[in-house]
């Protein structure tokens, strides 16, 4: 872990963000950093644009105004081809999976390896294999993805996210649908991968525990805005409203459990004259 | 009324702007090509899957319809006392039009609505979108290779389509008539020309080839991500292709018969 992150310039640099859908603002100027070497953690609630983030840093999204820098380089004024050397170095584990389904658990992890580089076949076999030891699924490589479970189809997704040893892994709700075991391990290999390969990781989770367990560095996102950044341990001391509620679930506060809405009264008691 | 106009109006432009995303992808998909040739083994799998599994649907079909010209021809020029020729009746009417026609229609309907399904479910379940984070365009590794062989596929599916024809349409007159069969091949051979029946024919199909994959592929690639905007998709990939196969039907048939 670097001594010091102030000194390096970080890896992923958001600056004063916007991005609206229609005329919401999902990000309303946000400022994120994200050191080299570390992993750090953005939580918030459930539709507060965590997933539009990690687009946004990958270049499937631009940003309406401010900026979004990886390795120093402003990913939405990249062209394609520099877009795409960028993404040669990043991966990204989708909140949904999104394998192929037309392709076995083993041929889905090789897609990436065998599009990008000459390697031999049994090569190959051994990086892909290796890959699936690494989230416990060497043995069900024959599969198809249809006949994996949802926790199962995701460990595949982070096998082949990290097929091709990329400089940054985003992961989108890795822990989600895990079983106790899984989710231990999966923790650890987060961390291990991102201390033994000198990784930068990216992590989007709601469960608290085990995000702080192996973040270096939080961001808590809500209602368009960084509502609260530092250490697990800052975070845990923090007395600010908006963490405690988010740390400690609670229902009520100031971050909003429900999507913007009239009041439940009005709109139960209307008539049936609004949708 | 005003609201008539209005609502013509958003369509008109509407559509236009699918017009113009439709041409942006197919220039994209020709800008394509050549590296999506370097990897033939893709396109082989697409042949096979939008190509080879036609072949059942299109030699069934052409029999058929072979047939169907073989007696209809029959009955109509017997009157004339020119049986012997309908021979030149069937395969005239093969070469120049069913057989581009039909074949393009039958692959609309069977292998661009698999072709627009596919693309549109892949979006769907972002495995497009996983596709583009792994820096590999999905252009040029699904979409291209898939138009490839539409444009591949097509014509010779259509060679099939007026050759199984013909034989149908000999199976009935001589078969069951009872023409004489040297009369039915020799009234054919001098009167269908290489140059302007079998040819014009042959361009034809590989035009309909070419419009038939990019509408499948384009719909498929626009489809709402939804179950419903798949299904929609597949829906007017179909009737759009089947339209534009006639239209540009008859638009060539005025450029090249003439
Ligand atoms: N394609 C889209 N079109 C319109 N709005 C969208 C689209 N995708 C997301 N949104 C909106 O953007 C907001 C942020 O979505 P996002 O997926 O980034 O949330 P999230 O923080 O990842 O949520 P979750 O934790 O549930 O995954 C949501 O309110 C959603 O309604
Ligand atoms: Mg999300």
């Amino acid at each position: 872990m670097p001594a010091d992150s102030s000194t390096t310039e970080p890896l992923v640099k958001a600056r004063g963000l916007v991005f609206r859908r229609g005329d919401r603002a999902i990000f309303d100027g946000v400022d994120l950093d994200v050191s080299a070497g570390r992993v750090t953690a953005i939580m918030g609630p459930s539709g507060s644009g965590k997933t539009t983030l990690l687009r946004l840093i990958g270049g499937q999204l631009r940003p309406h105004a401010g900026s979004v820098r990886v390795e120093g380089q402003e990913v939405a004024a990249l062209p394609r081809p520099g877009l795409y050397r960028l993404r040669r170095r990043m991966g990204m584990l989708f909140q949904s999976g999104a394998l192929f389904t037309d392709l076995s658990v083993f041929d889905n992890v090789a897609f990436p390896i065998r599009e990008h580089t000459g390697l031999p076949e049994p090569l190959v076999r051994d990086l892909v294999l290796l890959k699936l030891q690494a989230v416990g699924l060497r043995g069900a490589r024959h599969l198809m993805p249809a006949e994996l479970s949802g926790g199962m189809a995701r460990r595949v997704a982070l096998a082949r996210a990290i097929a091709l040893d990329p400089v940054l892994v985003m992961y989108d709700e890795p822990f989600t649908g895990q079983d106790p075991i899984t989710m231990g391990v999966l923790v650890t290999l987060i961390r291990r991968l991102n201390d033994l390969l000198g990784l930068t990781s990216i992590v989007v989770s709601h469960d608290v525990h085990e995000t702080m367990a192996i973040a270096d560095y939080v961001y808590v996102l809500a209602d368009g805005r960084v509502i609260a950044e530092g250490t697990p341990d800052e975070l845990r001391d923090s007395s600010s409203e908006w963490v405690r509620q988010f740390l400690d679930a609670r229902p009520d506060g100031p971050v909003p459990f429900h999507y913007p809405a009239p009041a439940l009264e009005a709109d139960l008691f209307d008539g049936g004259e609004g949708r | 009324m005003t609201d008539l106009v209005a609502a013509l109006g958003q369509r008109t432009l509407l559509g236009l702007q699918g017009l113009g995303r439709a041409v942006v992808l197919v220039l994209r998909l020709l800008a394509a090509v050549p590296a999506a040739l370097r990897r033939p083994r893709l396109i082989i799998e697409q042949v096979y899957a939008v190509g080879v599994l036609s072949m059942v649907i299109i030699v069934v079909s052409s029999l058929f319809v072979g047939m169907v010209l073989g007696l209809q021809g029959y009955y109509t020029l017997v009157d004339f006392g020119a049986a012997e020729s309908v021979g030149t009746l069937v395969a005239l009417s093969l070469v120049r039009e069913l057989g581009p026609v039909v074949t393009a229609l039958l692959f609309a309907g069977r292998a661009g609505s698999s072709l627009t399904a596919e693309v549109g479910l892949m979006k769907a379940t972002e495995q497009l979108s996983s596709m583009e984070m792994m820096a590999v365009d999905p252009e040029r590794r699904i979409l291209a290779p898939r138009f490839i062989a539409s444009f591949i596929s097509v014509p010779l599916l259509a060679v099939v389509f007026s050759a199984v024809g013909v034989l149908g349409g000999y199976l009935v007159a001589v078969g069951m008539i009872g023409i004489d069969a040297g009369a039915f091949w020799s009234n054919m051979q001098s009167a269908v020309s290489v140059r302007d029946d079998i040819l014009n024919g042959f361009i034809k199909s590989v035009v309909f080839g070419f419009v038939a994959g990019w509408i499948a592929l384009h719909k498929g690639y626009e489809a709402e991500p939804t179950s419903q905007g798949v299904s929609r998709a597949t829906t007017m990939g179909v009737v759009h292709a089947s339209l534009a196969v006639l239209g540009l039907d008859f638009l060539l048939t005025a450029l090249m018969f003439d």
